[in-house]
């Protein structure tokens, strides 16, 4: 390849070269770099599941900024709340793209989330030495979940008003006087009021989110101190070249980091179709209650969370009794945590599992899917007893696995990985 | 590893996917910009301000507020009109070079028509809100004084075109705001469509 | 790995079709069919809300320049026929009633109407429009079909004329006798004829639906240019993509 390197480019080119030792001498940005980009090797078989971690973090950095222009609007007070999205979306120029992207990103956000997470179910990718790995993902998990909430009550809408009226109630159900106690604490007032929004806005504002960014800090530390796991659920540094580079590793840049981008290219498609063509996706992305300002006097016909969290409403309304049906919504939580020492199989990949943990998995995502459209749904004896069922199973998923992982045959695992897909 | 690498497709590639990105990047920076500029509600706010001079008395001030500011129209008798070519020499700028006023109102009496004069209420100084000192050879402003404005912060002496004098902490002279006439007995303070410069 | 994924995938996807299937339980609804892109049909929508709504509902979150700007009215033509004595072309359209007087007077505050099509269906809006009967025993005289008990009286009686409910007695699961609604029946005549009605009460809501999302159609021609510009880096990136792992076996 013809050299275009004139006398000017180079004097650029050594100027940067001096400017970056200087850097580096006092900052450890090239190690940085190294460690964690031009010398990160990872497996070479990653497949469709593998792109969710890193579009993940775009959707992150997205809502961060979309949030932070619509701070600068936003009032966070009941009488203007309502009104300053409407000026929002329709004084501030461009105001209409940037809500609808923050709107369209939280769901976003959960889709990308609940992929990248099934991807560690499918791969044992929880397993040791990645069980700190899969805490910090839980703990980021929560955060999100959590940071979801608060920002839902912040446009004051009927869904807004209603959902959290219902949420934070439920923690009343906690006896010896501690819940009522813990319910008017979290709302600041005797009922959901200006003063719930106000602290709700600042922690989604700004407690959440400084959360959550060093979550993700320290889960992409956690990860890259043990290498990432791989669909094949072999560990790769087990065979190294001369070097000591894994026969299996290629460095992150520039094969993933030139793969993920493509991974970026199709996700906005699919981002800006939902923002250009259909922001408020039948109502599931923007609740049609939503557009009515809050009326603490009249409740919607149908109050239901938003689609991300109907899993685990359909768990809490399953459970006819209140405080049991808390403790449950809150116990499909914590169940995932422990997930790493659920599982017992010598094997990680489902690739190389029998036919029982592959029911169990199928069975698993069916109950949750299935329990998120119950949760939509107004009650009904008949969903009650669905979403009994599928309760039921998602619970069993965990709790049997320590035995049923145990009991299941195994298939010879490669030594080197494997291309699938 | 291949040995046979098309490094030429590689770096076309490269530039290519660069440069679309940087350019989507770019693009998607300008809603974000933009976002800051006045919305419309701002612009609803700031809109121009009818001002009724028909029942503004000759030499008496009215103050009405414009996009947060006070804007003046004052009502010049002739004497007070009068004054304005006799202190030429003692005036900073005289004769508006600096961009102070709309073209329209780079005269001797910095407005449309002779008697009315429109001025944005605030020193060129640090933008205090001067006085008015109508009076002249007024007891305060001494016996050369024809009659203007007084900064009472740091002095700034302006006369009764808005002109700043010599030697006063102020700059430039008073802003003449952007105002045309709808009919006769009413100024719009803030839009000047149309009116000849 | 394909029974993973295909479950998942069929799963989702029975999940989105039976809940787009899913109605709301009421009376059927007809379509409404306006075209938002009809710019007439707004421009009358917006004759049609000042003149019958606007005594009670304000808009309050639109601005008059706006509608200007969007139904291709001059600032006179809005100014002239859109707008109150003493409103300003930057104003929004907001109205004289006190909601305190509107509760004791109707019963219920007359909502405002910036958002009612996004909140309840622009179907619904038309639907509502239409649905109004007598009932000698209501405050109003009237009720509405979509929305019983509504406190809203019966506003474009003159145009539409008024009509009564028809009912039939049919045998409910326990043998006994119930009175079910199955249409109307004209009772006097209006100004406007059925499809002249139709087409006023289509216009309307028209207007309706712009005002609760005035960039919707802006936007989605943004959408398309996105989505283009979009696909020609994809094209790039994913050539990219394919280039560098060429080095991959």
């Amino acid at each position: 390849m013809k050299s275009e390197r004139t006398p000017a480019f180079e004097r650029v080119t050594d100027r940067m070269q001096a400017l970056l030792v200087w850097i580096d001498a006092r900052f450890p940005l090239s190690k940085m770099w190294r460690e964690h980009i031009s010398e990160y090797y990872a497996p070479k078989n990653f497949n469709f599941w593998y792109y969710f971690g890193s579009l993940a973090m775009l959707v992150l950095v997205l809502q961060i900024v979309t949030g932070i222009f619509l701070t600068m609007s936003y009032k966070p007070s009941a009488a203007e709340a309502f009104a300053s999205v409407e000026y929002i979306m329709r004084d501030v120029n461009w105001g209409w793209l940037i809500r609808y992207m923050h709107s369209t990103g939280a769901s976003a956000f959960f889709i990308v989330v609940y992929l990248h997470m099934f991807r560690a179910v499918l791969y044992g990718s929880y397993k040791k030495p990645r069980e700190l790995l899969w805490l910090f993902g839980m703990l980021i998990y929560v955060a999100l979940m959590a940071e979801a909430f608060f920002g839902y009550l912040l446009p004051w809408g009927q869904m807004s008003y209603w959902g959290a009226q219902v949420i934070v109630s439920l923690f009343g159900a906690i006896p010896f006087g501690i819940g009522e106690a813990l319910v008017e604490w979290v709302r600041g007032d005797y009922f959901i009021s200006d003063i719930t929004l106000n602290r709700f806005f600042a922690l989604h504002v700004i407690a959440v989110p400084f959360a959550l960014v060093f979550l993700v800090i320290a889960h992409i530390l956690a990860l890259h101190e043990v290498g990432s796991n791989n669909p094949d659920g072999i560990e790769i540094k087990e065979h190294k070249d001369a070097d000591g580079i894994p026969l299996d590793g290629i460095p992150f840049h520039p094969y993933y980091t030139v793969k993920d981008i493509m991974g970026v290219a199709v996700f906005l498609a699919l981002f800006s179709a939902v923002v250009f063509f259909a922001p408020e996706m039948g109502g599931y992305f923007l609740e049609h209650a939503n557009f009515e300002p809050a009326n603490s006097l009249k409740t919607p016909e149908h109050i239901a969370p938003v689609w991300y969290f109907t899993p685990f409403y359909a768990i809490l309304r399953a459970v006819p009794d209140k405080l049991l049906g808390v403790l449950l919504m809150g116990a499909a939580i914590v169940v995932l945590f422990i997930l790493p020492w659920l599982d017992r199989s010598p094997v990680r990949s489902i690739r190389y599992r029998g036919w029982i943990f592959k029911l169990a998995v199928t069975l698993f995502a069916v109950s949750f899917v299935a329990l998120g459209y119950l949760g939509m749904q107004p009650v009904s004896v008949a969903f009650t007893i669905a979403a009994r069922v599928f309760a039921t199973i998602y619970f069993l998923f965990f709790l049997l696995m320590p035995f049923y992982t145990r009991w299941d045959r195994t298939k010879p695992v490669p030594d080197r990985v494997t291309f699938h897909d | 590893m291949s040995s046979d690498v098309d490094l030429g497709r590689r770096h076309f590639l490269t530039v290519a996917t660069t440069v679309t990105g940087t350019v989507g990047v770019v693009l998607a920076t300008v809603p974000f910009i933009s976002s800051w500029k006045p919305s419309a509600r701002a612009q609803a706010v700031g809109a121009p301000v009818e001002v009724d001079i028909s029942k503004i008395d000759p030499g008496s001030m009215v103050a009405i507020k414009w996009r947060g500011k006070a804007v003046w129209v004052l009502h010049r008798t002739p004497q007070m009109l009068a004054t304005l070519g006799k202190i030429e020499d003692q005036l900073r700028d005289p004769f508006s070079n600096e961009a102070q006023q709309p073209a329209y109102a780079a005269n001797q009496q910095r407005s449309i028509r002779a008697e009315f004069l429109v001025l944005l209420g605030v020193c060129t100084h640090l933008g205090c809100a001067p006085l008015e000192k109508f009076e002249p050879a007024d007891s305060e402003m001494g016996a050369g004084w024809l009659g203007g404005f007084f900064c009472p912060c740091h002095g700034s002496k302006f006369d009764l075109s808005g002109r700043v004098y010599k030697g006063v902490p102020a700059p430039t002279n008073l802003v003449v705001p952007p105002h045309r006439y709808v009919g006769d007995a009413t100024i719009l303070i803030g839009n000047d469509s149309g009116v000849a410069a | 790995m394909i029974n993973n994924r295909w479950v998942g995938a069929i799963a989702l996807g029975a999940l989105i079709l039976s809940s787009s299937s899913v109605a709301a339980g009421g009376p059927k609804m007809e379509a409404a069919n306006n075209v938002l892109g009809n710019v007439r049909s707004l421009q009358r929508g917006a004759r049609h809300f000042v003149n019958y709504c606007m005594g009670c509902h304000s808009a309050k979150y639109v601005r008059y320049n706006r509608l200007a700007a969007d139904l291709q009215l001059s600032e006179q033509q809005v100014t002239d026929n859109l707008m109150f004595v003493g409103t300003k072309l930057l104003d929004t359209m907001n109205i004289a009633m006190d909601p305190l007087d509107a509760g004791r007077w109707f019963g219920q505050v007359p909502p405002d109407l910036s958002l009612i099509a996004r909140a309840k269906g622009t179907d619904y809006v038309f639907n509502y429009l239409k649905g109004f009967y007598l009932d000698p025993e209501r405050r109003n005289g009237t009720d509405n079909l979509f929305l019983p008990g509504a406190s809203m009286p019966h506003v474009l009686w003159e145009l539409q004329g008024l009509q009564k409910p028809v009912y039939e007695a049919i045998i409910d699961a326990n043998g006994g006798v119930r009175k079910v609604m199955v249409g109307f029946e004209r009772v006097t005549e209006g100004l406007l004829n059925p499809e002249e009605f139709d087409q006023f009460v289509r216009d309307l809501t028209n207007f309706l639906e712009y005002i609760s999302e005035p960039v919707k159609l802006e936007r989605k021609k943004l959408g398309v240019r996105v989505l283009l510009f979009l696909l020609v880096f994809f094209l790039f990136s994913y050539l990219l993509k394919q280039e560098y792992w060429k080095d991959i076996k």
